[in-house]
């Protein structure tokens, strides 16, 4: 009953604007007001025109400055502060001519609306007016484009060799990271080696894998660089670290990386932010499936001394799955044994 | 030009006469039919049957978005397994819905709904030809369109659902039916889908191309072309060039898919089992796709640009300023348009160096975009401006091109494309200068040639409300959408409650929603108009905007062969609005200077003695058919 008084009144609303309309245009035709080209509705089109451009250049300006601290992420990588500040230079920049290009659309339209007195002007070219406004913005252009290539080369520049190496592997629907362990080399892998166990496919007829350690977080030091070392399992995923302004995508069968230096603890973020939960965040900015929205990894941001701490807490991957020892050659299980800490050989 | 000459002018008019009344069934005048004004009505009408669907689908994702608890169990009727137990989208249905929307708007809309209907419509109405160069390919055309429609439709009936990999269609993901339900059937119908939809876009721009050039009328010379016709002509070559590159690259997807190659493929792990696949490269495919994917942006924005020159020059009772400067900056947009792919592409590994010299380039094919701004603007300055709801259309356009083309030079830039890329800063960005504008610029079409198409008129005061509604609402939709990506929300993200740092603006997501729902609705006005008008809207007269260009010479239900006797002939270009001197405040492209002797400039009166020598050739129209 309800559904039907509903389709009834829906109906009822069509027939009437329908009647209106046709009303409307019968109206215009018996006025004759459809032929004149000064009409109200020409005024009317050309007001709301200029209100537009008045109500949105206010609204603009109000949210943009009223809600910046809602929609600006606060900065915490030394390369960050670069790209933050190309950002709020191309923003002042391209601000500008967004508000004259627009506030002279809409003025123009608005200020020479149809006049039957009036006969526009016959204005077809002028060659100096075409070089400024091809020179100037190409000048600007330019100017943005050489300081974004400084900034662009830097950030991808060679990683220094004090790095902290860290493997990131993105898949189905989750991060793993590898650390290298103490001797600051991660052991080898092969996507043919990966098992339900061995995620990475760590290759354990290499001895720098021995002490390889696979941590739940993702830890890394204040103020050293970082290179993370980024691998793919199944389909592309895009390591993307919101606060570091870091993001690179993950490719199955072409390891990706990037480096960067965080300049701010967890800790100091928390006290920044005033959010005593305030976590660092890894997530996935390229379409991978289902999962895609919840790849989320936590990555704690440590004062270099906690860090190196909880490196050294930190147990091998072979120690915690000595079953795997079945895979290092005879000739150096004695070895690994010993650099993975494993208390019996069974 | 390649015309003949002949000894009468009385043979072909004879002859075209009687080519316009042969009988023709229903079958061949309005479905298999080869002229290419009911071609271009019928691109015109799927692709409204698209843009319907397309906008029907991002509706569904839109209240996902915005309204995250809402129970979507109403929709279940319709949408059956794709709500889950509890109510809600199922997320890779969300995917399918993303990817199947991008698809659709973006090729089906706005490639073949834009270019397919206006080249077809103006192209032999706005150089005087009879029809196009071969009418049977331009029927294959948009039946290959209509095929390739047909195929992608079934994919959504399929239990798997369509192609759900993002319209970018990246492999691994669109090559692994493991990866995701999409991939499976739904992706092989999208490829089988492309693969027509490209033979139908190249067949269709080779007769754009050949038509351009050969079968202009007597005294249509490149400079005097409209700058509509230079639009859909440079959009046609671009097509061409590039889409056997997506086509390529389809194949190859196809290959990996079904026929175990590895072009696309190394070194996988999925669903507990290492593959065979070794040695190759999943960037290779963007690289390939986003030969044509980049273009393709070009192919179609061009055709709006082209149809706002026209339509603000007329409008504005002025010329358009700098019509060779506008004709440069087509150029440079078309080939600049081949030499920036890789920009999407910064993030994804490729050497940085290469992204260096890619962001040199994508930065320079800003200054032709600027410049057509620009003369805009200056057209505009000192006209005297009639706002009918295609000039709406027109300046709506104009200020998304300029608002959405500045957010490009932020992209552009490799190191603030870092925060920003895959965020929904990006999509901002191309919805307001590519998907919005170009939309705008497709109904600007509409309503400026609908007396054209139709020999009525449709109702101005609904183009208004619908104008008003839809402007103010594509810049409610999108304009937040800058805020939310700084914030750095990724793109095709079902739900952002997973993570704190994205957990927040609830708020602006359904304000998005309810504009995003809003403009749908008044999408339904100009559905009304349009269908109401064409068989009782008012009678239009003969050139209601008082227009140079040829086709308002045309009678007003023009026949098969357009006009009824001898092709005008031209004599000047489409821009000869409110001339100092003149009586009215257009001169029509037909009108000779010998007959305009008050208005002419000194370097025109020269042109008279030309005028007198190309008028004693003649042309046999018997021949070249």
């Amino acid at each position: 009953m309800f559904e039907v008084a509903i389709g009834l009144g829906v109906f009822l609303v069509l027939v009437i604007l329908l009647v209106l309309f046709r009303v409307q245009s019968l109206l215009d035709v018996a006025r004759g007001s459809d032929k004149k080209i000064e009409s109200t509705s020409n005024r009317v089109n050309g007001a709301l025109l200029l209100l537009f451009m008045i109500v949105g250049i206010v609204a603009f300006f109000w949210y943009s400055i009223a809600e910046v601290d809602r929609y600006t992420l606060p900065n915490a990588s030394i390369h960050g502060a670069l790209t933050d500040q190309m950002f709020w230079i191309t923003t002042i920049i391209t601000g500008i001519v967004f508000i004259l290009a627009n506030v002279a659309l809409f003025y123009f339209a608005f200020r020479y609306q149809y006049k039957e007195s009036n006969k526009a002007l016959f204005y077809p070219d002028n060659h100096k007016l075409e070089i400024a406004w091809t020179v100037i913005p190409a000048i600007v252009l330019t100017l943005l484009v050489g300081y974004g290539l400084k900034v662009w080369t830097q950030i991808t520049d060679e990683p220094p060799q004090e790095a902290e190496v860290i493997e990131i592997l993105g898949y189905q629907f989750a991060w793993k990271v590898r650390y290298p362990g103490k001797d600051g080399v991660l052991g080898g892998y092969d996507y043919r080696l990966i098992d339900p166990i061995n995620e990475f496919g760590v290759d354990f007829s290499d001895k720098a894998s021995f002490d390889d350690f696979v941590p739940r977080e993702i830890h890394v030091p204040k103020g050293k660089p970082v290179h993370l070392k980024i691998r793919a399992r199944d389909v592309l995923h895009s390591v993307y670290l919101p606060h570091f302004r870091v993001k690179m995508d993950a490719v199955p069968g072409m390891p990706t990386r990037f480096w960067f230096v965080p300049t701010k603890s967890t800790e100091d973020m928390r006290q920044e932010t005033g959010n005593p939960e305030f976590n660092y965040e890894v997530a996935c900015t390229e379409i991978c499936g289902r999962g895609h929205f919840s790849m989320r990894l936590i990555m704690v941001v440590d004062e270099p001394a906690d860090y190196e701490a909880w490196k050294n807490s930190q147990e091998p991957w072979l120690n915690q799955n000595p079953s795997y020892l079945s895979k290092v050659p005879e000739n150096l299980q004695d070895v690994a044994v010993v650099t993975a800490g494993i208390n019996s050989k069974n | 030009m390649d015309q003949h000459i002949a000894e009468t002018t009385g043979y072909h008019d004879e002859q075209w006469h009687a080519h316009g009344h042969h009988k023709e069934s229903f079958v061949t005048k309005y479905i298999f039919s080869q002229d290419h004004k009911v071609i271009a009505k019928q691109f015109l009408i799927t692709g409204i049957f698209w843009a319907i669907v397309g906008g029907i689908l991002s509706s569904i994702f839109r209240l996902q978005l915005g309204f995250p608890d809402m129970s979507l169990e109403w929709l279940r009727p319709i949408l059956g397994g794709w709500i889950t137990d509890t109510g809600k989208l199922d997320p890779e249905f969300y995917l399918a819905l993303v990817t199947m929307h991008g698809t659709i708007m973006v090729f089906f809309v706005l490639t073949a709904g834009l270019s397919g209907t206006f080249a077809n419509f103006l192209i032999p109405l706005q150089i005087g030809a009879r029809d196009m160069a071969s009418g049977f390919l331009n029927m294959l055309s948009y039946w290959f369109f209509f095929a390739s429609s047909v195929v992608m439709l079934c994919s959504f009936f399929l239990k798997t659902g369509p192609a759900s990999g993002g319209w970018v269609v990246y492999p691994p993901l669109s090559a692994l039916p493991q990866a995701i339900q999409g991939s499976q059937g739904g992706m092989t119908l999208w490829l089988i889908a492309m693969a027509l939809f490209i033979i139908s876009s190249l067949l269709g721009g080779i007769n754009y191309i050949t038509t351009i050039i050969n079968l202009r009328t007597r005294g249509m010379t490149f400079t005097r072309l409209p700058l509509t016709i230079w639009a859909l002509f440079l959009t046609a070559v671009i097509g061409v060039l590039s889409f056997p590159v997506l086509f390529s690259a389809a194949l190859l997807l196809i290959f990996d898919r079904s026929f175990g190659t590895s072009f696309y493929l190394s070194d996988i792990y999925i669903g507990g089992e290492a593959l065979t696949n070794q040695g190759g490269s999943a960037i290779l495919f963007q690289h390939l796709f986003w030969f044509l994917g980049h273009p393709e942006v070009y192919i179609v924005m061009l055709p709006g640009l082209g149809i706002t020159s026209e339509i603000i020059a007329t409008n504005s009772r002025k010329p358009i300023f700098g019509y060779r400067a506008m004709i440069g900056s087509l150029l440079g947009i078309a080939i600049l348009s081949f030499v920036v792919w890789a920009h999407h592409m910064f993030v994804t590994g490729m050497n940085p160096f290469l992204g260096s010299i890619f962001m040199i380039l994508t930065l320079i094919i800003a200054v032709p975009s600027a410049v057509k701004v620009f003369n805009y603007l200056a057209t505009l300055w000192k006209g005297n401006i009639r706002f009918t709801p295609g000039m709406l259309f027109s300046i709506g356009l104009v200020s998304f091109f300029i608002s959405g083309g500045l957010t490009g030079i932020f992209l552009g830039n490799a190191a603030i494309d870092i925060p920003l890329h895959d965020t929904y800063f990006v999509v901002a960005h191309f919805h307001l200068v590519m998907a919005a504008a170009s939309f705008f610029g497709m109904l600007a079409g509409v309503y400026h040639w609908f007396p054209k198409m139709f020999g009525r008129m449709m109702d101005a005061k609904l183009g208004y409300i619908h104008f008003w509604l839809t402007f103010i609402g594509v810049y409610l939709v999108f304009f937040p959408m800058h805020y939310i990506g700084i914030a750095g929300f990724p793109r095709r993200y079902y739900s952002w409650t997973n993570f704190d740092v994205f957990n927040s603006f609830t708020d602006l997501n359904t304000f998005v929603s309810v504009a995003a729902l809003a403009v749908m609705a008044a999408q339904f006005i100009f559905l009304f108009n349009f269908f109401y008008s064409i068989f009782r809207g008012r009678i239009a007269p003969a050139n209601p905007w008082r227009s140079n260009t040829l086709e308002w010479t045309t009678p007003l239900h023009p026949g098969h062969g357009n006009w009824p006797g001898a092709i005008p002939t031209v004599y000047r270009w489409p821009y000869d609005y409110s001339k100092p001197g003149a009586e009215e405040d257009f001169i029509p492209q037909y009108v000779p200077f010998s007959e305009t002797m008050e208005s002419n400039l000194p370097h025109e009166n020269d042109l008279i003695a030309l005028e007198k020598e190309e008028e004693s050739i003649v042309i046999d129209e018997s021949k070249s058919h």
